[in-house]
């Protein structure tokens, strides 16, 4: 059967808001903890500042004109309905655009979305302090991750599927190269090799935010080091939430779209640029070039996925 | 009618158990005292999870309400079912024929049966559809006929709903429940089943899509999407008939036919199930300001290149003013006595009828012309002065917008209330579906007061729905 223009962009959409809603509350759980191991003076963390700015929310909320303590950006971040990308407003629009297109989705999938916003509608703003914080971001990572599994474990693999994972893919490498750009001068190779005890705070930050700190044990049986982390979270396929693997699952999503319409368009030119970019790129090459200039283009290349992705497939 | 008890439906007069109860009827007196309850609290859950759920205008932000669900089923006999299915049977085929005939030579009216100028001065005439020939000459294919019940024989028709009737996913969706709930009831009684109602949707869709297409007819429910308070329906109803559910920007006419958007580009659309209002199908046909629907949607369907479901001008022949009509019409069309009866309705505009009415207000049930939904009426029997005081302005001052009928006692179910079971007052509206042939589905939809004393069934004044089973004979 084929599928309304409508619909591809409200899964593809819909996709997005719940791994941003992931993102959010990894974002967020980083930037607290790290804030616990601050100086307090009372102008709020700067670890929260640039988990804020790694959300892209950093302007937004400077607007408010309130101090960058963990209760305003908890509350900023998780529960404010005027910021477009909290948690709150994400877990909206995915219940709405699924309410849209529940002939597209599963039960399975439907009912872990209309679950999570029941059950985020019943927490108080208010009471989300201390260590009820941690828990609820807990919560929110479990819903996404029950609602992808609900995902991979029920849908057919059709245009929806490709949709549903294309949003993903682009959603999620557009956060891992936030995370990785806000704290770019802290991944340059330096004369000193081993780092300061800054330097390894801030790394664990950058390796948290992106769920990979255990992962990159298993991955390089040795202390942090720049070079490692900004390969991993880069370049390595096998980790999931790297550039390198979101741009190969976002090729995929096409590929499955190309042979379902038997056309390719300029999306998937796009896509394998992206993919070119990092298939053909080492880290020797990328720190030569500029680490923040390679971060930039990619954020530029995979937002403009967005819009090829909108025209070939009448997104509206 | 009046002053006698409401028929109980489980019990006669001496207090003994109905046949078609029997069964149920000592179930119930072997269930321990708090299964119900956790059952109600089951079922609850069960809808709230699945988002079976209708919004409610008039609140700031359309919020999300269940409807009540009674977990004690209503229980229609083998024989009762063969009475009332030929009797809407009837009913549905002259209702069409009206239809037809209203549309072209108008010949009901020529034989001085229906009066003119309550046919082409109504509203919901549509004169657009003139000499308009819709597939198979059907024009309401989607129906939904409000039944109530005051004695062990005697079933009244209300409304005849032939525009776009809701609840159908109610009936399907109860029936899912109770499977899960009360699995060894079904084992004891052979229960109808509905489930074949979405297939049968489909095969009616088909078979009047326009002529050459009805192989590979593209089929739509077009809906105003998900703030309508009926949106659940309208995505059920697509889903389980592997329809496309669209909003009118979802689709667009090009050299008259009808289309839609999708990934790969235009895709030609032959039946369209539209729920929405007729006056809003198309801007450039009906209401200019109309954002829902399609432009040039109309004349595609005059053109015969799109069937709409059902047709547009429907309205005039569930009209209540037209209503007092229909056993003339059945007699008419096909020269039948009409198997179900019309409730007995005063016509205003009479002036020995208006003033029995005025005088009469307690016991009678008004209704707007024109309402719906329990919206705009008066029941006698629990209105305060003041609104009776009320209703008489309204009916002195525009006599033909009102028709009032007795307060029917409406038949009573049992009913899980809470404390305990108790008898609550129901009515039933089944679904017909008219393509190729007519396929009513057994049963339908049960709509219960939960208030006691109550007889306002709506969901939107607080009614709730049950299960409705019609046995089989073994």
């Amino acid at each position: 059967m084929s599928m309304l223009g409508r619909t591809a962009a409200n899964l593809f959409w819909l996709s997005r808001y719940i791994e941003r809603a992931e993102n959010m509350s990894r974002l967020l759980d980083v930037g607290y903890r790290m804030s616990l191991t601050e100086q307090r003076d009372g102008n709020g963390s700067d670890h929260l500042v640039s988990m804020l700015r790694a959300a892209e929310m950093d302007e937004e909320f400077a607007a408010l004109d309130k101090p960058a303590n963990a209760a305003n950006v908890a509350h900023f971040m998780l529960f404010d309905a005027t910021n477009p990308s909290s948690v709150l407003s994400c877990l909206k629009q995915a219940r709405t655009n699924a309410r849209s297109e529940r002939t597209s989705l599963t039960t399975d999938m439907w009912e872990s979305l209309n679950s999570t916003w029941l059950e985020f509608s019943q927490i108080r703003p208010g009471q989300v302090t201390g260590s009820r914080l941690p828990e609820v971001l807990q919560w929110i990572r479990a819903a996404s991750q029950r609602f992808r599994g609900a995902l991979l474990g029920t849908i057919l693999r059709n245009e929806g599927f490709a949709f549903l994972q294309a949003g993903t893919y682009v959603e999620r490498g557009d956060n891992t190269a936030r995370i990785l750009d806000v704290k770019y001068y802290v991944l340059l190779p330096r004369a000193n090799l081993l780092g300061s005890e800054i330097d390894m705070l801030q790394w664990t930050l950058i390796l948290r935010a992106a769920s990979a700190h255990r992962a990159y044990r298993h991955m390089y049986r040795e202390r942090y080091q720049a070079w490692n982390i900004a390969d991993f979270l880069i370049l390595r396929p096998e980790m999931p939430r790297s550039l390198n693997y979101c741009a190969q699952h976002l090729s995929r999503s096409l590929a499955t779209l190309q042979l379902l319409h038997g056309e390719r368009g300029p999306a998937h030119d796009d896509a394998e640029g992206l993919l070119r970019m990092l298939a053909e790129n080492d880290m020797d090459r990328i720190f030569k070039r500029g680490l923040h200039e390679f971060l930039t283009e990619f954020i530029e290349r995979n937002g403009r996925l967005t819009e090829t992705l909108s025209e070939a497939y009448n997104f509206y | 009618m009046g002053d006698r008890p409401a028929f109980n439906e489980m019990l006669n007069a001496d207090g003994s158990i109905r046949e078609p109860y029997r069964v149920l009827s000592d179930w119930l007196e072997a269930q321990p005292g708090r299964s119900l309850k956790a059952m109600s609290a089951n079922a609850e859950a069960a809808f709230r999870r699945s988002g079976i759920t209708f919004a409610v205008y008039g609140t700031d932000e359309a919020t999300e309400r269940l409807i009540p669900f009674d977990v004690i089923p209503r229980i229609i006999a083998a024989a009762e079912w063969r009475r009332l299915s030929r009797g809407i049977e009837q009913r549905v085929r002259a209702l069409n024929a009206f239809l037809h005939d209203i549309y072209h030579g108008q010949e009901i009216i020529k034989a001085g049966r229906v009066p003119e100028k309550l046919i082409v001065q109504n509203d919901a005439f549509c004169p657009q559809m003139m000499g308009l020939e819709p597939p198979l000459g059907v024009y309401s294919h989607i129906i939904g006929v409000d039944i109530v019940r005051v004695g062990p024989d005697d079933f009244y028709v209300l409304e005849d709903n032939l525009r776009t009737p809701s609840g159908v996913s109610y009936m399907i969706e109860d029936r899912e429940a109770m499977l899960s709930l009360v699995p060894d009831l079904f084992e004891k009684l052979k229960v109808a089943p509905v489930e074949n109602y979405p297939e049968n949707l489909r095969r009616t869709l088909e078979s009047v899509a326009p002529e050459g297409t009805q192989e590979n007819a593209t089929l739509v429910v077009l809906t105003p999407g998900i703030h309508n308070s009926a949106y659940f329906e309208h995505s059920f109803l697509a889903d389980q008939m592997g329809a496309h559910l669209c909003e009118g920007h979802d689709l667009f006419v090009d050299e008259g036919k009808v289309f839609m958007r999708t990934t790969r580009g235009p895709e030609r659309v032959h039946v369209i199930y539209r729920r929405i209002d007729d006056d809003f199908l198309d801007p450039l046909t009906f209401r200019p300001d109309s954002y829902l629907g399609v432009a040039g949607l109309f004349d595609a369907y005059r053109a015969g290149n799109v069937t709409l479901v059902n047709a547009p001008g429907t309205g005039i022949a569930d009209d209540k003013a037209v209503y007092t009509y229909v056993p003339d019409i059945i007699d008419f069309y096909l020269g039948e006595k009409p198997l179900l009866s019309n409730v007995p309705t005063y016509n205003c505009s009479n002036e020995d009828e208006c003033a029995y009415v005025l005088d009469n207000l307690e016991e009678l049930v008004v209704k707007e012309v024109h309402g719906s939904g329990g919206y705009g009426m008066l029941v006698g029997p629990t209105s305060t002065r003041k609104m009776r005081a009320e209703f008489a302005r309204r009916i002195k001052a525009r006599p033909d917008n009102y028709i009032v009928q007795p307060t029917l006692a409406l038949s009573t179910c049992p009913t899980y209330v809470g404390k305990g079971i108790a008898p609550r007052h129901v009515d039933l509206r089944p679904f017909v579906l008219v393509g190729d042939r007519i396929r009513i589905t057994p049963g339908g939809l049960t709509r219960v007061a939960l208030k006691n004393g109550s007889l306002v069934v709506n969901s939107s004044q607080g009614g709730g729905t049950k299960d409705t089973w019609v046995l089989e004979d073994e």
